[in-house]
């Protein structure tokens, strides 16, 4: 599914930066550049998958997205209008099309309310709605997300995960939002679940028009929900394209040795991939290294990228690549 | 063989009655061997090598059946002699390597400390070990990592740390409890070499837990598939991934998106959830999700049928 030319959701030169530490403690006040400068755009009806190593910085911009965080650098657009620096009254009508759902569902719902309840919560906030109105709505949302009727008087506890996680999928909707934030939503559920849960997601956006961003680590999840895949590392993207392009012929070294990582079913031997595997660890966010950041675990640098940063730059039609020396694609 | 288990039952007594979290698994492991034992949450997969490293200390739990190692019966060792196969013989990584790591002491202590228990060297010899111990899991500095306290670490270098640790004693027997199930892909490719070089060099068996069927079929030489407390489906990596016949582990593999290749639409999914271990159904337990149900499933639980490729059903069976 290609979306419109309008975008629903952009970013021009995003950067979130938090402060850690004191002037007391041994090293000082340091600043850890979480997200560097990106530049992201969300067409109307797609899904754009994030993928990238723990703490490249993809749930600090998934937050920075729905304004969880306040944004340090740069600006957020939504459907048109600059949403960065808005107050949390002018907020307000843009969050009920703006939200959000997180990886684990047992610590993002209320233990001591009933799901039915929960589930009300957005309608009773933001939607001029009559109590029989909200009950009829909550019923709605129960059957479009795979509950039963009778659930609604239940406790978060008695549920599955894979439940739980259909209750902040029911929440997420409520309000019929435009773009749904999807953080890391079937990692936390059992494998057999998850496949009911991926689905559950494509149903409703076919049903809903719903545009989402989709972060998670598992790549073959990320590859079978997005249309629009960005990898990212250390805060940055490096690369960005049609989700089919960038998987079967990833241009930056650093998504190929990512997914080359991933384990799959082999049936035949002779099918096994050649595997890149990295060295090193990724370097702390306190201090990035110099020119491409990738460049100390990157098997093909060279001088330039010791010292000069790539630009993610359109490299082939549709597609973005953050690097000096990508891969003929 | 290495180790041979047979009809191991494991039950808990809880306030809602008794739990039976493991009822008649039996497999044997040879040296140098490499199982993958994969299932879900509550499937039994970490509380069966629990029981076999006689790490189950709930005085509420009932251990039953045989465990052998070596020839050796483990059930009802005393504590010490079990203490002293751990460690020495028998060595356990866990997912979280912050369960094997105190905060308090440096790596290279905690490390030397390991091999001391078990090994009579000087401190400076059982450090110099230390320092091998790391270089071969991949430390581009040992000697530095040694004076870091474990949460100067990344995940990856804990874990990493942790089998170092597990190394030091050249186990003959390795079992690893999901070791890289909170790791990136890219940090757990590695770890899957080095528990690959284990074997190569030291010929040591490892028992694989894994969620991860991806892992498995990279890793593993025999596979054991287990759910809700039994073993379902067991055999070679390739009759299990290229004749898989368990509706179970046909619905698993199938309900994995591919990585390559045509998407499909829809995956093909597994109705409902894992049965709580306290109310089982009956019959099979898969039963109420399994698409090939028919009458005898119902009435009695499959027991697992076959030779070296064998499965727990009762439409296998009669196929």
């Amino acid at each position: 599914m290609t979306g419109t030319d309008q975008p629903i959701l952009e970013t021009r030169a995003l950067s979130k930066r938090f402060s850690i530490g004191t002037r007391f403690s041994s090293e000082g006040r340091r600043v850890v550049h979480a997200v560097d400068n990106v530049s992201l755009t969300v067409r109307r009806g797609e899904t754009v998958g994030l993928v990238g190593e723990s703490g490249c910085g993809k749930s600090t911009l998934a937050r920075c997205l729905v304004r969880l965080y306040d944004i340090t650098d740069g600006q957020l657009l939504f459907d048109g209008d600059d949403i960065t620096a808005k107050s949390l009254a002018e907020l307000r009508p843009v969050r009920r099309r703006l939200q959000m759902v997180f990886q684990d569902p047992s610590a993002s719902l209320n233990p001591r309310r009933r799901v039915g309840d929960l589930v009300a919560e957005p309608l009773r906030v933001h939607a001029k709605l009559t109590s029989a109105g909200i009950r009829e709505r909550v019923a709605e949302l129960f059957d479009l997300v795979g509950l039963l009727p009778d659930h609604v008087g239940r406790y978060p506890h008695e549920f599955s995960g894979g439940q739980r996680q259909r209750v902040g999928i029911a929440r997420a909707i409520a309000l019929n939002p435009d773009l749904v934030v999807l953080d890391e939503p079937v990692s936390a559920l059992d494998v057999s679940v998850q496949a009911q849960i991926v689905n559950l997601l494509a149903d409703l956006q076919d049903k809903l028009k719903l545009t989402y961003i989709f972060i998670a680590h598992d790549l073959s999840v990320v590859r079978q929900v997005s249309t629009r895949i960005a990898v990212m590392y250390l805060g940055s993207i490096v690369e960005e394209g049609p989700s089919e392009e960038v998987f079967s012929a990833p241009a930056h070294p650093y998504s190929q040795a990512l997914i080359s990582a991933v384990p799959v079913v082999e049936t035949t031997p002779s099918g096994r991939r050649k595997r890149i595997i990295l060295s090193g660890d990724v370097p702390s966010p306190l201090k990035p290294p110099a020119g491409c950041r990738f460049h100390p675990r990157c098997p093909v640098a060279k001088d330039r990228c010791r010292t000069e940063r790539p630009a993610l730059v359109e490299h082939k039609s549709g597609r973005k690549v953050a690097c000096h020396f990508p891969a003929s694609v | 063989m290495m180790l041979s288990v047979r009809d191991l039952k494991v039950s808990f007594r809880t306030d809602d009655g008794l739990v039976r979290a493991i009822d008649g698994v039996s497999f044997d492991l040879e040296e140098g061997e490499i199982l993958g034992v994969v299932g879900e949450s509550g499937s039994g997969k970490t509380v069966s090598l629990l029981a076999v490293m006689g790490l189950i200390t709930d005085p509420n739990a009932v251990i039953e059946g045989s465990i052998r190692y070596k020839g050796r019966e483990l059930v009802g060792l005393p504590a010490r002699e079990l203490r002293r196969l751990r460690g020495n013989e028998i060595a356990m990584i866990f997912q979280d390597p912050m369960t094997a790591l105190t905060p308090v002491y440096t790596i290279g202590w905690q490390i030397a400390e390991q091999i001391q228990a078990h090994q009579r060297l000087s401190r400076s010899a059982a450090l110099d070990r230390v320092e091998e111990l790391l270089a071969e899991v991949n430390f581009p500095n040992p000697r530095e990592a040694m004076s870091r306290y474990p949460h100067q670490l990344s995940g990856g270098m804990r874990q990493r740390a942790v089998i170092a640790m597990a190394l030091s004693c050249n186990p003959a027997l390795l079992v690893a409890d999901e070791p890289t199930t909170a790791l990136d892909v890219t940090v757990q490719a590695g770890i899957l070499d080095l528990v690959r070089k284990l074997r190569a060099t030291h010929n040591s068996a490892v028992v694989f837990i894994t969620h991860d069927m991806g892992v498995v079929s990279e890793l593993a030489d025999r596979v054991m598939v287990m759910y809700a407390g039994r073993i379902v489906e067991r055999g070679s990596r390739s009759e299990l991934f290229n004749d898989p016949s368990h509706p179970y582990t046909r619905a698993l593999l199938g309900s994995i998106p591919p990585l390559t290749g045509d998407k499909p639409r829809r995956l093909p999914a597994i109705p409902g959830s894992p049965p709580s271990l306290l109310r089982l159904p009956k019959g099979c337990a898969f039963g109420p999700r399994c698409p090939a149900r028919y009458e005898p499933c119902d009435a009695g639980k499959p027991d697992l049928a076959g030779g070296s490729h064998a499965a727990a059903c009762f439409r296998v069976a009669q196929a």
